[in-house]
């Protein structure tokens, strides 16, 4: 199977024809709705030769947005040397769900169990899906749009020992931060702090204040 | 002891079979010259506190070469990388597990202050659980800072009142 992207999509749109182009900088990139995404991508295992799932993520787009999150696979051919990128948007902005792939690649296990603890995202039919970084009984997913880089004060996951100690996991103190923009509201470059004295590239001389 | 002396070894001939000191210096050099360190390495950290074990650093210098895995069996905890939420009660209960005298060693930026992780999931400083006794500076820091550490700890627990701790019945620890 060749990968020019036009060549992917036809191909897969031949047996898919909810499949739909995506917008890609590097990789061949395919929209498919959630309902048809495990065929999908036991198609692509089982005949096209993507035998190689290298990541299951999420995506939050925006707390308005809706289709809120989509998931992402990203899927590589050993035989063929390629990659290939799956997405699918969640019906559900509140409750988002998706098929769980770990029956079609073990490496989505724990994959998924991340994208479930950070996004929320919930894998229908995966074998264990208990979060994986955050503790058991942590209230919120972290890599949210509306969930604070400094976090929200709450209980140590031992309830003893926070008793003892009077700590909590509190906001952490964001001096001069936090060090992050959103997408578009300036470059992403020029708003890291660190670069601010470092920006200078071939293209841009170096300041002479410093 | 306050003598003419210069002999760096004991010398029969000049001290014969006596030597006269105090309680608090004799119980004190015992516990500052063996220091068993239990390395809660946790990160980064943890490569450069295994760093000063080897030969090149040498912690042995310092009599604290005996890194024991078992907190009661363990004098000085050195919490050695980042300590997230998730990771601090276990901090807490292996500190809570070591018996009494004890002392805390924070190396590195992160174990003393969060380090760079302004986050959700970092503990800002393993100071919110447990005493700290000394702080090492660095991101992470060179074994030589942590010598210099355990150094100052020596000294620290040389000025510890041991003797009216341990036979007055006063409370354990004065941290």
């Amino acid at each position: 199977m060749s990968l020019a992207p036009a060549e992917v999509l036809s191909a897969l749109q031949g047996k898919f024809a909810q499949v739909t182009a995506r917008p890609s900088g590097d990789h061949p990139a395919v929209n498919v709705p959630m309902a048809d995404a495990v065929a999908l991508l036991r198609h692509l295992r089982d005949e096209r030769g993507f035998d190689f799932l290298v990541d299951v993520t999420g995506i939050d787009w925006d707390v308005d947005a809706s289709p809120r999150f989509s998931v992402v696979w990203h899927l590589f051919s050993t035989r063929d040397h390629g990659y290939l990128r799956v997405v699918a948007a969640c019906a559900s902005d509140t409750e988002p769900s998706a098929p769980s792939v770990a029956a079609l690649w073990p490496a989505a296990d724990w994959h998924e169990r991340e994208t479930y603890d950070l996004l929320g995202i919930r894998f229908e039919n995966h074998p264990d899906l208990r979060r994986i970084l955050m503790w058991e009984g942590y209230p919120y997913h972290p890599l949210r749009k509306d969930f604070p880089l400094a976090g929200i004060d709450v209980p140590l996951p031992d309830l003893e020992v926070g008793e003892v100690t009077r700590a909590t996991a509190a906001p952490a103190p964001m001096v001069g931060g936090p060090f992050v923009a959103s997408t578009g509201e300036m470059n992403l470059t020029e708003a890291e702090p660190r670069a601010k004295d470092e920006s200078w590239d071939e293209r841009k001389e170096k300041p002479d204040t410093l | 002891m306050v003598t003419s002396n210069t002999d760096l070894a004991y010398n029969t001939k000049i001290e014969d079979t006596l030597v006269v000191t105090k309680a608090d210096a004799v119980i004190n050099w015992l516990r500052s010259s063996s220091i068993w360190p239990m390395p809660m390495g946790l990160a980064c950290c943890g490569i450069e506190l295994m760093a000063s074990g080897n030969s090149r650093f040498d912690i042995a210098r310092f009599g604290a070469e005996v890194m024991r895995f078992s907190p009661r069996q363990s004098d000085c905890m050195i919490v050695a990388g980042t300590v997230t939420y998730k990771m601090a009660p276990h901090v807490r209960r292996i500190y809570d597990q070591m018996a009494e005298p004890k002392w805390v060693i924070a190396m590195g930026a992160c174990a003393s202050s969060g380090g760079m992780y302004r986050s959700y999931a970092t503990l800002q400083g393993v100071d919110r659980i447990i005493p700290v006794d000394v702080y090492v500076s660095g991101c992470p820091p060179r074994p030589e800072a942590l010598l210099d550490a355990l150094i100052k700890m020596q000294e620290k627990i040389r000025r510890q009142p041991a003797a009216r701790e341990l036979l007055g019945g006063a409370k354990a620890k004065s941290a």
